[in-house]
Order: structure tokens, then sequence, then C-alpha cells
């Protein structure tokens, strides 16, 4: 926000309590649409990577609206590179896991060994499984760029 | 200068153009590319991984090692300018503030 | 398909285009760009391929806006040539 505000400080715009407090309002609203986007994603248009995208954008928001710290406050940078791995492992581990229980990899009828869901019923479940997975890496990646490219690489003062 | 790249521009254009002609029409039935995969995919898609968006059933099901190598891609990518444009400060400056 | 829609869509993607190149200032280049992102969304919608346009939707115009915002406050703001 410090660079937006030096570079807009002679018109005179720049922090807003309007925008700060309609922001407030439907971050969590957007979070709610992202996640159900993912879940929702075997029935209507969607899925891990749209879900992802939106729940990235509401960080994005946050960081647009407050500072970098505000947004970083609630999904710190840690945090944020253990979820990116985590939901890329989903992806592979889930495909391996197949190829482990005795299937091919990626077929997750396999996994009926494990937990006996029935083989078309794996193969729902484990779609749903990898969405989840991709949500959370593209998550986690959409706001790692946007923090990485406001900040100038130091993740302490935003735009 | 100018005059060239706007004949090659006119040229290109014109030939991809020509070779659209060869299309099959909109939403074809009998088009080559609708009347094997296509099929399958309608008829058994549901009753074979019980999701009735068939997009989600191709991409996360029949198509997996796309859509796998697509996040991988994305992972990578994020991974390289993070580790690229993410600079630590340094111990003097620490100490300041 | 309606085919004055996809008409009328496609004639605007082509002039958002050629605005796109031709403005020199490189903010208001971005926010055209976010525009064709948007018409090119509702050309898939209308299409038919909704899952596409809610990809263009989300990545297209709104991310990657955002950055390409992000990087320009970085530069300078006009360009060059």
């Amino acid at each position: 926000m410090k660079l937006l505000q030096e570079r807009t400080a002679k018109l005179r715009v720049g922090e807003s309590l309007i925008i700060q407090t309609a922001v407030r309002i439907m971050v969590p609203f957007i979070q709610l649409f992202g996640l159900y986007v993912i879940v929702h994603g075997h029935y209507s248009p969607g899925g891990g990577f749209q879900g992802g995208v939106v729940l990235g954008a509401s960080f994005v928001l946050l960081a647009l609206a407050f500072d970098q710290k505000f947004s970083m406050k609630y999904m710190s940078e840690k945090a944020n590179g253990v979820l990116g791995n985590v939901g890329a492992l989903i992806y592979t581990g889930t495909a391996a896991l197949c190829a482990i229980f005795g299937g091919l990899f990626l077929d997750y009828s396999a996994l009926d060994k494990l937990i006996p869901l029935g083989p078309v019923g794996w193969r729902s479940f484990g779609i749903f499984i990898v969405e989840v997975g991709v949500g959370l890496a593209v998550m986690s990646i959409m706001a790692a760029l946007f923090w990485v490219l406001g900040s100038n690489g130091d993740m302490e003062e935003g735009l | 200068m100018k005059a060239l790249a706007l004949l090659t521009t006119l040229i290109t254009g014109a030939i991809l153009l020509y070779g659209t002609m060869d299309f099959p029409a909109f939403g074809d039935p009998q088009s080559p590319a609708a009347i094997h995969l296509s099929a399958y995919f309608i008829e058994e898609a549901v009753h074979e991984t019980h999701v009735p968006n068939l997009v989600t059933a191709v991409l996360g099901d029949y198509r997996g090692y796309d859509t796998m190598f697509e996040t991988v891609v994305i992972y990578c990518a994020g991974l390289a300018v993070v580790s690229v444009l993410r600079k630590k400060r340094s111990k003097t400056q620490e100490n300041k503030s | 398909m309606i085919w004055v829609l996809d008409l009328l869509i496609l004639l605007l993607v082509v002039i958002c285009a050629i605005a796109a190149i031709n403005v020199k200032d490189l903010l208001s280049a971005t926010i055209i760009f976010g525009v064709y992102s948007f018409l090119m969304c509702l050309l898939w919608a209308e299409m038919g391929a909704v899952d596409v346009a809610f990809t263009e939707a989300t990545v297209g115009a709104g991310i990657s806006t955002v950055l390409f915002i992000a990087a320009i406050l970085h530069t300078s703001r006009r360009s060059k040539d």
C-alpha cells in the first residue's frame, strides 16, 4: 500500500475507509465461495484450480486494501509454503498410493483395499482428494506470487 | 519495415483462415473427434465414476496425468519465482530494525 | 449460439487487442487486457464451455491483472516507444 500511496498522494486517494470496510465484509464470503467451488466441482462448473485461484484472490484482496502485513497475519509465509507443498504432495501421493496398493498409477479404484468404499465410489472420492490437493497448491502459489511481486522480494511492505 | 511486417501478418492470417475452412462445423456430431472418444465418455463416465460433471470426470480420472503435471508445472513456476525474487534481510539491517 | 452476440463480442475483442498494444500508459494497457480477458470469458460461456470461462474469469481477469499492476508499479509507468 505504501508505494501506491506515494504515487497517489497528490490525488488524495489511497487508503479509504469505504474500501476497507467492504473488503472486510466480502473476504469471508469469497473464501466460502472458493471452498464451495472446490467441493462442488463434481456437480457444477469449477474444480480445484478455479477454487484455489478464488481462495488465493481473497488474500490478494486483503493485501491490496489494507497492507501486506495485514494479509500475512491470516496466512503466514511458513504456513503458506507448507500448504503449497502438502497440496502438490496430496496429488502425487494419492497417485503413488494407488500403485502401491496393486493398481495402476492414478487408478483410484485400487484404493478399495485400504478402505472398502467400492471401486466406483473410490473413483469418485479419489477425484475429490485430488481436487483438494490442486486447490491447496494453487492457492498458496497465487498468494505467494503476489506477495513476492508486490513487496519487491522482502515481504515487508506491499504495494 | 512496418509495411513488410503488416504484409507478413496479413499473409499468415490468410493462410490460417484458409486452414480453418477444412474444420468441421461447430458442434457437428459426425466430426472425427466426436464419434469415438466423446461417445465413450458420454455413455460410460457417469456410471464408471459417479461424477455428473463430465469435465471433472475427464480431468480428474481419465486424464489424470495431464492434471497432475499441470499442478506440478504451476508448483515449479511458483517455486522458481519465489526463490529468484525473495531476498532475506541482511544482519545489519535486522539489527537496525 | 447467437451469431449477433458472437459477432459483437468478437468485434470488441479485436478492438481491445488493438487498443492494448497501442496505448502508451502501461496501467491503462493492463486494464484493457483485463477487459479483453473478460470478453473472452463471455465468448466461452456463450459457446457452452463453462469450465473454461470460469478459469478465464478467475485467472485472466482477476489474478493476472493484479500481478501485472504489481509489476508495473515497481517500474516506470509509461512505455518508452
